[in-house]
């Protein structure tokens, strides 16, 4: 197949983006679950909240994997320069995401206090660095790291828990716990579902916090990353949807409408990556100090045919998977009821 | 240590726990499906108990190998920068394919298989069950092609040089289809399947040597010994021809498996150990049998590994015992179902209680032979990582330092032997437990259909 009229490496910029995209929405709110999870007492909603998103979790993960894999293809010199940058890092997220991933399924098994405690606090904890430790890599890519002119990353492992990628942290972590604390308020009913509801409000206010520190510490200290909308400001509707999506969820969930809830803060997920890929845009990883040597959508790609191949397997894959996935959530619609065979 | 051994060390460790899983759920998806398939044929609520039950084991095999799973995909990065920018634009895609193809389709169904037995009815169940199979299988297509690449690349060409030298596809058929991807899937797909039929047949034996849940046990051992059989006679094949391949593809590995040195007619070793230091082997072996395995002439001589340079040489002996293990095992293996089908129909195994015992023990074969299986393939490919291409000690990531990836083998160390213990602690808790008597009455959607209620 011909693509030669396309311009592939762009649109790969934005198929990594989506997938990314996806994985935030969706692995995000089991892991805003897993944030949430200490904060239920007894066992009965515990179980409620890990049946929750019992069925939808692992294909959940499957869009970082996928993602992975595409920026792997696509763009080589980029995986292989965050990867070996930020080892100890995603030592690290592997480690949490196995927890809490075994965590899931093993907790149930046996009936015993400690038993069931080790694993909550496993799933719990594991959620939490997971999201936290994207939010420090996307800090990074934001703020830029030091690569040299083969694109190798010369900094360490401390070198990369600087305040902004830990506030970055802190906001996916508080991100999380809000969207995930909307997608456990629709699954649930009865006195657990009231809880969440006030949960949903705290959530708000603390990610509010998080992301008008965050705003103002990239306004002043990483300015790159608001150069384009400072430049074309009709781009400034996209933060203002952000913006009217998140203040949106509040009034939702006063009327009691918690799926509308769940897609205003879908749609505020989608602003704010469409904000950042828009900053990023033409590049993946910004350097510093030597902006020469950033990773862009032409330095880091690989061949024309290997993305014309992909975007063929991507033409064919996104639609199977889109399928799968709505027909998933739509036969485990409705509130979660406990049975012999949930976890 | 240097980062290279430890990197290839963390590879291995991490790789190898992996391996024990995958294969369970290709296997275990395949004997799901059967028993489905014969529930919704004969209406006998046995098998509706049987796929349950092994429904619950299958689970807890498929969440470990998801979670060890995507720390393979990683390492490619942290570990192995070099060789990511190296292959990137090859390998990547079957990777990313992989994702796209294999894994969508396996865990949005496996949501089904594992919560939808309420929800869905039997018809629509049994498809969901033959989908997460399916989707392992093609996770097994993918994973292997990118492997295979490594062994035989092809459908590429190199651009640029020094530090730049990178492959690019140039074909994308044959990448896939490339010398050695066919033989090898179905050499790793015979596996899994003999992996998941003697697991079975392992707890069957179990129960019916402490004589519980016998009806249960008779019918999943029946199921599992003709699939252990069929499977492990399959994989004779197909080692055969895999063989021939790598004769064909990759001879000094094929040397490296038999120890053969000079380019004369081979003799077949059984057993014995290679002095690499005087090139030699000490061993049983049938002469030129190796020439008549691979050419159909005992004369014919193979090339042997005197042909290539020192430095270019796998680790002999180690490929040569891993190699060797691993055709016992599969021989052993065709034995134990064989002469387990041949007492089942006299109506006598269940009265041979050495036999019970080496069935219970026999689920330790195949998990072995695959591991030995990969060991031989894998070093027997060094101390390439691309064959002939780019060396392993080439693919390094340049700036992760040896006590980084130290501590992080000892931490994958710790995690994983932890997982092991647990897994094999809730594996023998729910064998323990058994199958529901439940399940012999399945109700709600899963009833029978009026007809034959």
């Amino acid at each position: 197949m011909n693509f030669d009229s396309l311009d592939l490496n762009a649109i790969w910029f934005v198929l990594i983006g989506v997938l990314l995209t996806g994985y935030a929405m969706l692995d995000g709110f089991d892991l805003g679950v897993g944030a949430l999870h200490l904060f239920t007492k007894t066992d009965e909603e515990r179980r409620t909240m890990l049946n929750a998103i019992g069925p939808v979790w692992d294909g959940n993960e499957v869009w970082l994997v996928t993602g992975g894999g595409a920026l792997f293809a696509a763009f080589p010199a980029v995986y292989a320069s965050v990867f070996s940058g930020f080892y100890m890092a995603f030592v690290l997220l592997l480690f949490a995401l196995i927890f809490r991933g075994v965590a899931i399924e093993f907790r149930s098994k046996q009936p015993m206090l400690w038993w069931r405690r080790l694993w909550d606090y496993g799933f719990s904890i594991g959620s939490v660095v997971s999201s936290l430790l994207i939010g420090v890599a996307i800090g990074n890519i934001a703020w830029g790291i030091p690569l040299d002119e083969n694109g190798d990353f010369t900094g360490t492992f401390w070198s990369l828990l600087h305040p902004y990628a830990l506030m970055l942290g802190i906001t996916v972590v508080a991100l999380f716990a809000m969207h995930g604390a909307i997608y456990a308020a629709m699954k649930t009913e009865g006195p657990l579902h009231e809880k969440l509801r006030g949960w949903i409000n705290n959530c708000i206010i603390f990610f509010i916090i998080c992301y008008a520190i965050t705003t103002m510490a990239t306004l002043l200290y990483v300015p790159h990353m608001a150069a384009r909308i400072g430049a074309n400001p009709w781009l400034f509707s996209i933060a203002l949807v952000n913006m009217l999506a998140i203040a949106n969820i509040p009034r939702e969930i006063h009327y009691r409408r918690d799926g509308f809830a769940f897609i205003s803060s879908c749609v505020a997920m989608i602003a704010l990556m469409t904000l950042f890929g828009l900053e990023m845009f033409p590049n993946l990883v910004l350097s510093n100090p030597n902006p020469l040597n950033s990773l862009s959508i032409h330095n880091a790609a690989s061949s024309k045919k290997t993305l014309s191949i992909m975007l063929v397997i991507a033409v064919i894959g996104i639609p199977l998977v889109l399928a799968y996935t709505i027909s998933i959530y739509w036969i485990f619609r409705g509130k979660v009821k406990l049975d012999r065979s949930s976890y | 240590m240097d980062v290279l051994i430890l990197s290839r060390i963390q590879f291995t460790l991490t790789v190898a726990f992996h391996y024990i899983y995958p294969p369970l759920s290709i296997g275990l998806g395949v004997m799901l499906v059967i028993m489905e398939a014969l529930w919704l044929k004969t209406n006998q609520p046995i098998y509706h108990q049987m796929a349950r039950f092994w429904t619950k084991v299958f689970a807890l095999t498929f969440s470990i190998g998801v979670a060890t799973g995507i720390v393979m995909e990683f390492e490619f990065g942290t570990n192995w920068a070099a060789y990511s920018r190296y292959v990137g634009d090859v390998f990547g895609s079957a990777l990313a394919a992989e994702g796209i193809f294999a894994f969508f389709l396996e865990s949005g169904f496996l949501a089904l298989l594992l919560f939808g037995w309420n929800r869905v009815g039997r018809k629509m169940h049994f498809f969901s069950t033959c989908m997460v199979c399916l989707g392992a299988h093609f996770s097994a297509v993918w994973i292997v092609v990118a492997n295979s690449w490594m062994q035989t690349p092809a459908g590429f060409h190199i651009v640029g040089e020094g530090m730049k030298a990178r492959a690019e596809i140039t074909d994308f058929w044959a990448l896939v289809f490339n010398p050695s991807s066919m033989d090898r899937l179905f050499h790793v797909l015979c596996g899994a399947w003999q992996a998941g039929a003697f697991l079975v047949a392992s707890v069957s034996a179990w129960y019916l040597l402490k004589k519980c849940h016998e009806e249960f046990a008779r019918a999943s051992l029946r199921l599992a010994l003709w699939v252990g059989l069929a499977s492990s006679l399959l994989q004779l094949v197909s080692g055969h021809t895999s063989a021939i391949g790598v004769a064909k593809n990759q001879p000094e590995k094929l040397a490296a498996f038999e120890g053969h040195y000079d380019t004369i007619p081979a003799p077949l070793t059984l057993f014995g150990w290679v002095d690499e230091k005087n090139e030699k082997v000490t061993g049983v072996a049938l002469p030129g049998m190796l020439s008549w395995l691979i050419y159909n002439d005992t004369t014919k001589p193979v090339a042997g590994l005197r042909e290539v340079k020192k430095e270019d040489r796998p680790p002999v002996n180690m490929s040569f015992q891993f190699f060797h293990i691993m055709v016992a095992l599969g021989f052993a293996l065709i034995g134990v179902a064989g002469i387990g089908i041949f007492y089942f129909g006299r109506g006598s195994l269940f009265d041979k209680r050495w036999m019970l015992w080496v069935l219970v023990l026999s689920v330790l074969g195949p998990q072995l032979a695959n591991q030995a299986g990969w060991f031989a393939a894998e070093v027997g490919r060094q101390p390439w990582i691309v064959y002939k291409y780019l060396r392993t000690s080439e693919g390094l990531s340049r700036f992760v330092k040896a006590e980084t990836v130290l501590t992080s083998v000892i931490l994958f160390s710790l995690i994983y032997t932890l997982l092991f213990a647990v897994f094999i602690y809730l594996l023998d808790d729910k064998i323990k437990k058994g199958p529901h008597a439940e399940d012999l009455s399945p109700s709600g959607k899963l009833s029978l259909p009026k007809e034959v209620a």
